[in-house]
């Protein structure tokens, strides 16, 4: 092995280190806090060698490892970067909250760790079963965090039916994969593309294929029909869990779709367009109305996030270059905004309140201004409002669509948009035009409030100058 | 120091916003203070546009270019012209004389209300002077936030309601706004190899009468519900009734501005062709005319005195659309006058129906009558402004509106006709308000004990009543500023385009 096999290696050998060394801290040591500072140890490594395979990456182009099972490219360490973040951000908002569950465990750290590892596959890998195992990694892991809080009834139910669905989602995924190696005869993408590119889109092996495989990830995006697990399972899971399962699981989904469909099987073009295109239509439909009426507020950002996941799954129907790079924004901005406003939702976690309804914001912007102001900025963002982030993001949609002439899909687009906004601001209104009903401050820890103030940084800071993700975007996006 | 005088008046309201959030909570006093004096000086500031502004330079001047999102082709580019100019002075001088006007009426969360009004100002600011499409559409965008907090937690009983009806109304329509201007990026971009969003390279581009079309319709939808137009009013009444003093006149004297402003600078240079066709004129014109009548003749039914202000502006915003589609000089020109005459006198009658609801806590016309004998200097003031506001001469509503029907008739007898109609209307309700309201006995005790305007209300009235004497009496110095402005979008009309696709 060279290194730079060991350069590919590294962030999920380091996820994987770190998550048995959690395991063994934990073991010896009653401080929680021991294994927070070791998890932030290993992130900081993470991040260092993410920035020596941008380094190696731009200077050398995409390498591989693992026989060429693994690649690092663009997609890869971009998608990867955001699912750090999404971990970082994990860390930071988990403390407080497992401590008011009374589950606050060790084993919790090291699942995430495995789970991130797990995405690290599903992200990197050009070879069907790398692929697979890192989408099982994943899934497994995140069975586990859903149904963290043992002794919560409904996080059971939640993680029951994530399992049985998630097995289901997995099992269409690997009879499609079975089907494109029966074509190829080879389990390497890249071997598969050329088999497809041969065969043309319709043959009928190809076709099924392709759509089991398809469908499947599209449960693991929660894209209508394909969303029913989703909206328990966010309500059920510990909230953390439920923002990173909203947004790295998602970006790492997203990024197999990038990887298989728009990448290497451009040829098939004609058959999971129209798919993802009836995807995206019905998940901002279903999303958006769904969300209208949700007084739950974890119920709510469940559909919402199906909504997003509309919104990038138009860019699929776009299609060019212009729609790639805005797919790659959408999910950085996405990620973020997202999770800053689970940062909120969880630090609502508080004595006696579970902090789950919309009525638990009532009067915050009294109680906690600046708490309170930085969700509106959030959530501003969500509804896709200039000049933050959101609106960097929905731009792109927009434009890729009128590029391509989708005139009637960006006029549904537009539409959605402003209907998001009501939903988002049913929140902003409980928070400002409602007086509070307690008195109870919220636990906005150290780990909240930094996650916070990040998440409404970025999301400002990218909304007003978006040109430096842009331009990096430009070299990256092949 | 010239170099930069617009991005300063452009972002100082928001500087003295984010000066606001430092200022702690408990002291109030320093918070007006400082709300106060951020908007005095943005008014100052913008005041020393006027000596070096050239009156008849070609083109935009104070043009500041800096590029800013060139991946997609976005510049800072921002300039003005006469008609931007005497706008920003308004946008300037209300949103000073609101935020002054506010001293007393709002005892909780001042810092937020505050805040809101100088982002509000700077979002306004920057619709007028942005001459590259994306920066306009962020500015254009911006201006609903604060607006939505300041109808949402300071506003009436309803407030709740009318607040995001407004948002989620205006917001539809700027959506479709942002497709057209998307969609002539990327006709501009497949012609010519560039993308960008620069107006002055956008008018170039000429492109077939339907799809102009088409695009015209997205930016109408845009700009149609900011003006308001009829059909897409029904969100004004709402917000104007449920909004505080201050929302209402930043609402009715600046941001419907936004819209007409937009068919100005934007839709008629680069749809020429669309904005001539005998489908849009005659649309626009139709349009414009059922909202002077439509606006007066509900006028005449109301019960609530801010309400009858509220469908006035749509009456009266339905003339300066009826000007601007006109399409000739004396249109546009009239127009614009209007529209700054509108923002002073409908300010105004905001103001003093918010003066009256402080001191009684109603505004239904019937609660009133004889209000001339205990208010005599409120009664005086009340008097001039609904005369410049029903058009009577020596005041700048007739100006503008003379104007504007003298560019109607040159297009169509039919459009100046029912225009006089609504001016004739115009005069009927604001006459019958004044007679309902100032005259007669004084019927309710509780109206006896009013007090007269205090100094402060006073001296927010009084600039307001000078401009309407003097833009009635001595127009020139307007006409001057607007009319070389709104000559050159004239010319653009017809002016040939050499880009084809």
């Amino acid at each position: 092995m060279t290194a730079r096999d060991y350069l590919a290696l590294l962030p999920p050998l380091l996820m994987a280190i770190f998550g048995c060394a959690t395991l063994l801290v934990d073991f010896v040591t009653r401080h929680k806090r021991s294994l927070v500072l070791l998890n932030v140890f290993g992130l900081v490594l993470m991040a260092y060698a993410y920035v020596r395979q941008w380094q190696t990456l731009s200077a050398h182009g995409p390498f591989t490892a693992l026989q060429g099972a693994v690649t690092v490219d663009s997609l890869a360490i971009f998608t990867n970067s955001v699912i750090w973040l999404a971990t970082a951000g994990l860390l930071g908002i988990s403390y407080r909250y497992l401590e008011f569950v009374e589950e606050h465990r060790g084993e919790y750290y090291a699942v995430a760790l495995f789970a991130q590892c797990g995405m690290y596959f599903m992200t990197a890998s050009v070879d069907l079963v790398a692929l697979f195992i890192g989408l099982e990694l994943t899934a497994i892991s995140f069975y586990i965090l859903v149904g963290f809080t043992r002794r919560d009834r409904q996080a059971n139910e939640a993680a029951l039916k994530y399992l049985l669905l998630g097995a289901l989602s997995s099992a269409f995924v690997v009879y499609g994969f079975s089907l494109l190696y029966g074509i190829a005869g080879s389990t390497a993408l890249s071997t598969i593309s050329l088999a497809v590119r041969q065969r043309g889109a319709f043959d009928p092996f190809v076709l099924l294929g392709i759509l089991t495989a398809t469908v499947g990830l599209l449960f693991k995006i929660s894209a209508v029909p394909f969303h029913t697990w989703a909206p328990d399972a966010y309500e059920g899971a510990p909230t953390p869990v439920t923002a990173y399962l909203s947004v790295a699981s998602k970006v790492a989904a997203f990024a197999v779709l990038i990887r298989i469909l728009w990448l290497d099987l451009p040829f098939a073009r004609p058959v999971w367009e129209p798919v993802l295109a009836a995807a995206a239509i019905l998940s901002l439909t279903i999303g958006s109305i769904a969300a209208l009426t949700q007084d739950r507020l974890k119920r709510l950002f469940a559909y919402s996030s199906i909504a997003h996941a509309g919104y990038i799954l138009l860019g699929f129907v776009a299609g060019t270059p212009l729609a790639l790079r805005g797919v790659y924004v959408y999910l950085l901005i996405y990620a973020v905004m997202n999770f800053g406003a689970f940062a909120v939702l969880a630090s609502l976690r508080r004595h006696g309140i579970f902090g789950d309804n919309l009525s638990d914001l009532r009067g915050l912007s009294q109680s906690h201004p600046t708490h309170a102001a930085l969700f509106v900025v959030l959530l501003l963002s969500l509804a896709g409002m200039p000049p933050t982030a959101g609106f960097i993001a929905k731009y792109f949609i927009f434009a890729a669509l009128i590029e391509t002439g989708h005139i009637a899909l960006a006029v549904i687009a537009a539409v959605y948009a402003a209907i998001s906004l009501y939903i988002y601001f049913r929140l902003v209104r409980e928070m400002y035009l409602s007086r509070a009903e307690t008195r109870e401050p919220i636990a906005a820890s150290l780990g909240v409030r930094l996650s916070l103030a990040l998440a409404t940084a970025i999301t400002v800071l990218l909304g007003v100058f978006p040109e430096p993700l842009l331009h990096l975007l430009a070299g990256g996006s092949r | 120091m010239t170099d930069h005088l617009l991005t300063l008046i452009l972002f100082l309201p928001l500087v003295g916003m984010l000066a606001l959030f430092l200022i702690p909570e408990g002291n109030p006093r320093l918070i007006r203070l400082s709300a106060n004096i951020t908007s005095a000086v943005v008014f100052a500031v913008s005041l020393c546009l006027i000596p070096v502004f050239q009156l008849n330079a070609p083109g935009f001047q104070f043009v500041e270019r800096a590029t800013w999102i060139p991946s997609i082709g976005a510049q800072y580019l921002i300039g003005i012209d006469g008609i931007s100019l005497a706008l920003i002075l308004l946008s300037t001088l209300i949103s000073f004389l609101a935020i002054l006007s506010s001293w007393k009426s709002v005892p909780e969360r001042a810092k937020l209300y505050y805040a809101m009004i100088l982002l509000l100002e700077t979002g306004v600011i920057g619709v007028f002077v942005s001459l590259d499409l994306f920066l306009f559409y962020i500015f254009w965008d911006l201006v609903l936030i604060p607006m939505y907090f300041i109808i949402g937690i300071f506003g009436g009983p309803r407030r709740s309601y009318a607040a995001i009806k407004f948002f989620l109304y205006t917001l539809l329509g700027s959506l479709f706004l942002l497709l057209g201007i998307l969609a002539l990026y990327f006709r501009y971009g497949q012609a010519t190899g560039t993308y960008t969003f620069e107006l002055a390279k956008l008018t170039q581009l000429s492109l077939p009468l339907h799809i102009e079309q088409w695009i015209f319709w997205a930016f109408f939808i845009g700009f149609a519900v900011k003006v308001p137009m009829v059909p897409l009013h029904t969100w004004l009444p709402d917000a104007h009734v449920e909004a505080p003093t201050a929302g209402s006149v930043l609402l009715a004297s600046l941001m419907l501005k936004m819209g007409t402003y937009g068919f100005i600078r934007f839709s008629l240079p680069l749809f020429p062709k669309a904005s001539a066709s005998a489908a849009v004129m005659n649309t626009m014109g139709t349009l414009s005319l059922i909202a002077i009548i439509y606006g007066a003749l509900i006028c005449l039914t109301q019960r609530d005195w801010k309400k009858l202000v509220a469908y006035s502006s749509v009456s009266h915003m339905g003339f300066c659309t009826l000007g601007i589609f006109a399409l000739n000089l004396n249109g546009i020109t009239g127009s614009v006058i209007l529209q700054i005459s509108h923002g002073i006198t409908t300010g105004l009658l905001f103001f003093l129906v918010g003066f009256i609801y402080d001191r009684r806590h109603t505004r239904e016309i019937a609660d009133f009558g004889g209000l001339a004998q205990v208010m005599p200097i409120f009664a005086t003031v009340f008097a001039i402004t609904a005369f410049s506001s029903a058009g009577l001469p020596l005041l700048s509503g007739f100006i503008g509106e003379f104007t504007i029907l003298s560019g109607a008739f040159a297009v169509s007898r039919v459009w100046a006709l029912v225009g006089v109609l609504g001016v004739i209307l115009a005069a009927a309700y604001l006459l019958w308000l004044y007679q309902r309201t100032m005259f007669g006995p004084v019927k309710y005790d509780a109206n006896r004990a009013l007090r007269d305007l205090s100094p402060r209300e006073r001296f927010v009235v009084f600039p307001l009543i000078i401009l309407t004497f003097a833009i009635g009496i001595y127009p020139t110095p307007l006409f001057n500023l607007v009319r070389p402005a709104a000559s050159r979008i004239v010319q653009q009309l017809s002016a040939p385009r050499v880009l084809q696709p």
